[in-house]
């Protein structure tokens, strides 16, 4: 039994968590362990488990379980840990606010209208897809034009195929995953289209997902046009120069019938901003501090709502520290205080969490800004850390130990990915 | 004398994406080129003589709340199969409930191998 929806919803909980993918489970399951006793998990989904049951291909938790399953595996041995623990899961509901003291307004298929008051909450909402809007595709508005994860969506969950003749615009892993899938339902997969001169996928996608079946990977080639009145008929596509300007001089015309996009996710903040939580501009996440805990007091967050992620197991891994967290706060057990800031400095996009004490282990989590081998991570000057190479694509995680800041006496401590 | 031949891959194994060259005598690989580490070299030489992959898809279930069940192959198949493996999984249907693990088609196109859910589904 993976679905164990509740039927009685209490008034109060020690911890309730806002999103039920890996990052809330994982929470959960930490906030159990630091000794929280009422804890609730939330998705607004029919079923907790998050992106991952639409991912059903290979390649999760080698690093958590050691062996790689494929997401659904992944999410059903997380969820039994939770029913295990005791933790109660309530679907189709929606957290709509949340209050200063931590009363939350939840809409629920099964309860309504509903509040609760937390002790403690975790916000998980993952993330979503960017669409047609933020890249400003010209062209007209017919059907047929999508993002990958929603065709995957359709297709792994509902059964429906989003068309015939299809176009990827963008080879970010959702979008190289969902080329092999559709050309295994029969479609016809005509290219994948990327603005930059490197693919965004790991070469383990572009390989066993393209190359595997002979689809075509365009580079420094964008779409610059969707033709088409009730439906898509046909995109324009052209290469584009060093300043991502495209040539029309050399565009070209594909029929296809559907056009998918795979050009990032976003995380999902619409209610951190509702209640004004501190965003980072660059993540577009909360902004956290050692414990994961954001500006509002008693407010943890974790996984692809703080940073996207490109393994579940680092989403893992950090969720089950902000549940910990989240737990040791309702008991009163409070860490000491973060004394040092985090600057993301050269070749640094930014480091999560956002602020160190100098007390304590802290794993960090970065994205450089481009690719560089033979490098080193430097934390000012206390600590170097030797790399075979940095990838945008690839998230970097480096452990910091209290020795290392013990002889840091600033309150900011500069970043940097350089060469050696 | 039998002809030497170049075959190219791209690794698979880290971010680097080595570009590698395996050169046979038509028979035996001679050679293995442009790796970086071991893996690579390991990797060119599956890759050239046995590529094999592991097949995620989906079927039909009938009284579940999804209109399909996700489903794999319970180990690797040659690469070569994996279309027509494919193919003959989107005939399958099945009935909830389905307990993640349970083979849905045993010995898929006679390869030895058993398509297999990857989770449970309730019935509703
Ligand atoms: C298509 C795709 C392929 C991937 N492939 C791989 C891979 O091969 N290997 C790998 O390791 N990782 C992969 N990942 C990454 C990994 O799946 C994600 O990093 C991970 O799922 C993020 O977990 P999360 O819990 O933060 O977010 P999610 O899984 O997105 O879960 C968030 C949950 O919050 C719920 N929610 C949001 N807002 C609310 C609200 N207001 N109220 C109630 N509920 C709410 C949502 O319904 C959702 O269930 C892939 C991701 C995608 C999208
Ligand atoms: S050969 Fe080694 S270094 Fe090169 S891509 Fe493969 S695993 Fe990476």
């Amino acid at each position: 039994m993976i679905t164990d929806e509740i039927r009685h919803l209490a008034r109060a909980y020690d911890v309730v968590i806002s999103g039920g993918g890996p990052a809330g489970m994982a929470a959960a399951i930490g906030a159990r362990s630091q000794g929280a006793e009422k804890i609730l998990l939330i998705d607004r989904e029919r079923e907790a488990g998050g992106i991952l049951w639409q991912c059903i291909h290979h390649g999760f938790g080698l690093h958590h379980f050691g062996e790689e399953l494929t997401g659904p595996e992944y999410a059903q041995r997380y969820l039994e840990e939770v029913l295990e623990n005791d933790i109660d899961v309530l679907t189709d509901t929606y957290v709509c606010d949340i209050s200063p003291e931590r009363q939350l307004k939840l809409m629920s298929g099964r309860h309504g209208i509903a509040v609760v008051d937390a002790k403690a909450v975790v916000l998980a909402m993952g993330a979503r897809e960017r669409t047609r809007g933020a890249i400003r595709i010209p062209g007209e508005r017919p059907s047929g034009v999508l993002t990958a994860g929603l065709a995957q969506k359709f297709v792994n969950m509902m059964g429906y195929l989003p068309g015939r003749r299809v176009v990827i615009l963008g080879s970010g892993d959702i979008g190289l995953i969902m080329a092999r899938r559709l050309t295994l339902e029969g479609v016809e997969v005509k290219g994948v289209f990327e603005i930059m001169p490197h693919a965004n996928g790991l070469n383990r996608n572009i390989v066993q997902c393209l190359h595997d079946y002979d689809i075509p990977l365009h580079l420094s080639t964008t779409v610059v046009d969707i033709h088409g009145r009730q439906r898509v008929e046909k995109v324009t596509v052209a290469p584009v120069d060093g300043a991502l300007k495209p040539d029309l001089s050399r565009a070209w015309d594909i029929d296809c019938d559907t056009v998918l996009l795979s050009i990032g996710l976003i995380p999902e903040n619409e209610l951190s901003r509702k209640i004004d939580l501190r965003l980072d501009p660059v993540t577009s996440g909360p902004v956290v501090n050692s414990t994961m805990e954001t500006s509002m007091n008693g407010v943890f967050a974790c996984g692809n709502v703080v940073h996207i992620h490109d393994l579940v197991d680092f989403v893992s891994e950090e969720s089950v520290l902000a549940g910990r967290n989240a737990g040791a706060y309702i008991t009163g057990r409070r860490p000491p205080k973060d004394n040092i800031r985090l600057l993301p400095g050269d070749n640094v996009a930014y480091c999560v969490p956002h602020t160190l004490s100098s007390e304590r282990e802290h794993i960090v989590y970065m994205r450089v800004r481009k690719p560089i081998e033979k490098c080193s991570v430097r934390f000012g000057e206390v600590l170097e850390k030797k790399l075979r190479y940095v990838f945008p694509a690839e998230m970097v995680n480096i452990k910091v130990k209290p020795q290392f800041l013990e002889n840091f006496h600033g309150d900011a401590l500069r970043v940097d990915v350089v060469q050696r | 004398m039998s002809e030497h031949h170049v075959s190219h891959y791209l690794c698979i194994g880290c971010p680097l994406g080595c570009r590698l060259e395996v050169e046979d005598d038509g028979t035996d690989i001679v050679e293995v080129r442009g790796w970086d580490c071991k893996r690579g070299e390991r990797y060119g030489r599956e890759e050239h003589t046995d590529p094999r992959r592991v097949v995620a898809t989906t079927v039909k279930v009938r009284g579940a709340l999804w209109a399909r069940i996700p489903v794999k192959t319970s180990g690797s198949v040659p690469k070569a199969m994996v279309r027509e493996i494919a193919k003959a999984v989107r005939n399958v249907e099945v009935e909830a409930p389905v307990r993640l693990g349970a083979a849905v088609l045993t010995d898929v196109l006679g390869t030895g191998v058993d398509i297999v859910a990857t989770r449970d589904v309730e019935r509703v």
